[in-house]
């Protein structure tokens, strides 16, 4: 059967997103209990030390947020390396204190130069795969699987009417059917713009197969194909999309290419999970506090909800 | 309304909020009449869980009367008085299908965060960070309950809030705590932790029945607790005595048949043990600190079942595998699947094999919902168990 390889740069996204969270979470620590952060590495915890850990705590979650705002981007970790090197110089100085705690220094100071390390290897292989990467006008594929506890004839009816889309993909907002094998998409981009293509079937299997591709002058040119297959065990149908993204053309091409490229894959996990939400329970979730946009406490609109969840009612 | 909100580190503030409304057509809104405070919420409250905000509306361990349901809601209507499980389930996943409804997979809309953390998302809980939904929580006036139409019981009128309220977490968690440990006639099982949920692990130890059962903590009101009220045979204060040596004294050398961690990511350890995890915690190095896991495991006889129902949140260093693996010992755990317990949970209460309400030591208002947990996070006053009446 098919196998899939954990591509390499994944596996270096992952680091640099752990690194991230590492960032995130020591961040947090020094900026809201620096005394216990001052107690734990073993240095007296005066008022000038506290200011200082939470500068650094303030710099911590700032290279958080911004390996999170992109993971792929090597700059994020190369400052990461730099302050490491700042803590590395300030717990040396500490330890030179008459009144800290030189054990405790040392197992920080031991776990700062570890985490120096990874930090060093993440940033150098981002560099690297920047500078292999080829250039944007690549073509973009995309791949994702999912399984739905339904029957396969149930999914395939689903799916086969566009015009559900818009219910379960984020930005797809209307798909309206012309006719024959065509039908006209509208899908909203980046800064409230919406690019638009009509599409045709090119082959169509009753509960196996859909492919796509769009007509020409389409703003965003690709093709796709969705596959259904019943799962071993009556463990209901798994469903699997594969998209294609052709090298863009123009400015608007490209400007809508690197949207749909800076995490395509990531969009079309999201997008296939709402499509299993809503058909096996009939809605997709909402929270008060989607993701860390908002607290989770009730709104005066719910229409607040659901356009940051990105769900038309 | 009024809602207990977290508000950074053992910060909890109740302030006035948004009433909630009906987001989608499985919801329904119901007003709370009670609402606990659960160990769980002090690991938030002491910033143990990764992924809170500012202003989260916190509890999920509530029930009270329907007041609206949505449009595709017909198992409830508006007066209907019932009892919330705290994990949020869809009941049309396969997970759902298979009774396991802590693991929905339809349930968290922030699952992309649960996945970074875990591999894969759990269900949402009720006001439990945002990594498990960002949902808003049960200590407040009112809540909306999504997929309303598979968790909400109806509870009959004849039984008080105090008996039924903990259909909603703590009681099917000792229950399923218990039930993991498969016990069989003669067995002695051995519980970490006197807290509710240790208490409620007890007592379903003997409704399954176990011989005999063994309590551990270190505080002298919660032991007389189990043994007085839960019926635990034996108590160890392991401040005082030795735990090894009283464990091998009370099973004649054997070791507990099954033990039960009913402690979870704050354990507290004595000694080496403890500074090691604290510093460890501090330092990011570890993210929990497991001293009852590690003795649950250590302590329990050869080819015995470790359960699991403390919650731990990332990771744990120093974890014994060794003994796990030499021993063959059974590792059991996971978010209680409440759903599957409320029904003959609720016969059972009915019947008056058991009165859950034994736990309750504080009754508040909302408005004390602060010093609530105050006192039972810090274990004073004889806290054992805060009801809040909103
Ligand atoms: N799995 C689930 O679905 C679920 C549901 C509810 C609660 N929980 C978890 O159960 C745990 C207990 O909850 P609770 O409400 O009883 O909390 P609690 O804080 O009242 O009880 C914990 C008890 O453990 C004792 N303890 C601490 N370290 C110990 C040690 N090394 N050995 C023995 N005892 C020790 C404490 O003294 C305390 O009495 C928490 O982790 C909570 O998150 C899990
Ligand atoms: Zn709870
Ligand atoms: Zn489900």
């Amino acid at each position: 059967m098919n196998s899939r390889a954990y591509p390499r740069d994944r596996q270096v996204e992952a680091l640099a997103r752990g690194l991230g969270w590492f960032s995130l979470a020591l961040g947090a620590a020094e900026l809201l209990a620096p005394e216990r952060v001052a107690a734990v590495i073993g240095v007296r915890p005066q008022r000038r030390t506290l200011n200082l850990l939470r500068a650094y705590g303030a710099r911590e979650i700032a290279a958080g947020l911004a390996i999170f705002a992109a993971p792929r981007a090597a700059a994020p970790l190369w400052s990461r390396v730099a302050g490491d090197a700042v803590d590395t110089a300030t717990l040396l100085g500490w330890s030179a204190d008459a009144d800290s705690d030189r054990q405790r220094l040392g197992v920080a100071t031991a776990a700062v130069a570890g985490v120096g390390v990874l930090d060093l290897v993440c940033a150098r292989q981002l560099q690297d795969q920047a500078a292999g990467a080829p250039p944007v006008s690549r073509r973009v594929h995309v791949e994702r699987v999912t399984t739905l506890n339904r029957s396969v004839e149930d999914v395939y009816r689903y799916w086969a009417d566009f015009r559900n889309f818009p219910r379960f993909m984020r930005h797809v907002e209307s798909v309206e059917l012309l006719g024959g094998n065509r039908s006209h998409w509208r899908v909203s981009a980046p800064a409230g713009m919406t690019v638009q293509w009509d599409a045709e079937i090119v082959e169509q299997r009753d509960s196996e197969l859909i492919a796509w591709r769009t007509l020409p002058n389409a703003d965003v040119e690709h093709s796709g194909t969705v596959r259904f297959t019943p799962a071993p065990g009556a463990r209901g149908t798994e469903v699997r999309v594969a998209l294609d993204f052709a090298p863009p053309a123009g400015r608007l091409g490209r400007s809508i290419a690197w949207l749909f490229r800076k995490d395509p894959d990531q969009q079309l996990h999201e997008d296939l999970r709402r499509f299993k939400q809503l058909v096996e329970s009939g809605e997709i979730p909402l929270s008060e506090g989607f993701m860390l946009w908002r607290p989770g406490q009730p709104v005066a609109n719910p229409e607040d909800v659901r356009s940051l969840a990105g769900v038309r009612s | 309304m009024k809602a207990t909100c977290w508000m950074g580190t053992q910060q909890v503030q109740v302030v006035d909020v948004p009433d909630p409304q009906i987001l989608n057509p499985r919801d329904a809104i119901v007003r709370i009449t009670a609402t606990a405070i659960c160990g769980s919420d002090l690991h938030l409250y002491n910033g143990f869980i990764p992924g809170m905000r500012r202003g989260d509306v916190l509890g999920h361990e509530f029930m009270g009367e329907v007041v609206e349901v949505g449009s595709a809601v017909r198992t409830l209507k508006s007066g209907d008085r019932v009892v919330v499980p705290f994990p949020i389930a869809c009941g049309n996943c396969s997970q759902c299908e298979r009774e396991m409804y802590s693991l929905c997979e339809n349930s968290n809309p922030n699952a992309v965060m649960a996945e970074k953390l875990w591999g894969y998302s759990p269900a949402g809980i009720f006001g439990y960070s945002h990594l498990l939904g960002g949902f808003a929580g049960g200590q407040a006036e009112y809540a909306r309950v999504p997929f309303a139409d598979v968790g909400p019981i109806k509870v009959p009128a004849h039984l008080s809030d105090e008996q039924v309220l903990f259909l909603s977490d703590i009681f099917p968690t000792g229950y399923m705590a218990a039930e993991a440990c498969n016990i069989q006639p003669g067995d002695t099982i051995a519980v970490w932790g006197c807290g509710p949920v240790g208490q409620l692990a007890i007592a379903s130890a003997y409704l399954l029945g176990a011989e005999r059962v063994i309590g551990i903590d270190r505080f002298p009101y919660r032991l007389r607790t189990a043994r007085e009220r839960a019926g635990a045979w034996a108590t160890i204060n392991y401040e005082e005595e030795d735990l090894h040596e009283s464990l091998m004294e009370l099973t004649g050398g054997r070791g507990p048949d099954s033990t039960i961690d009913a402690v979870g990511l704050e354990g507290h350890a004595p000694g080496l043990h403890g500074a090691y995890d604290r510093v460890k915690t501090a330092l990011m190095l570890e993210t929990d600190r497991p001293a009852a896991l590690r003795q649950a495991i250590m302590e329990c006889r050869s080819g015995g079942t470790v359960s699991v129902a403390g919650v731990y949140g990332g990771f744990l260093d120093s974890f014994p595998m060794g003994a796990i693996v030499n021993r063959s010992l059974t590792i059991k755990s996971g978010q209680t699947h409440v759903h599957r317990y409320t029904r003959p949970l609720l016969d059972r209460i009915e019947r008056g094999e058991i009165d859950p309400s034994f736990v309750i030591t504080h009754r508040m208002t909302l408005a004390e919902a602060p010093h609530g947990y105050d006192i039972f996070s810090h274990k004073e006053d004889g806290c054992l168990k805060v009801v809040l009446a909103p």
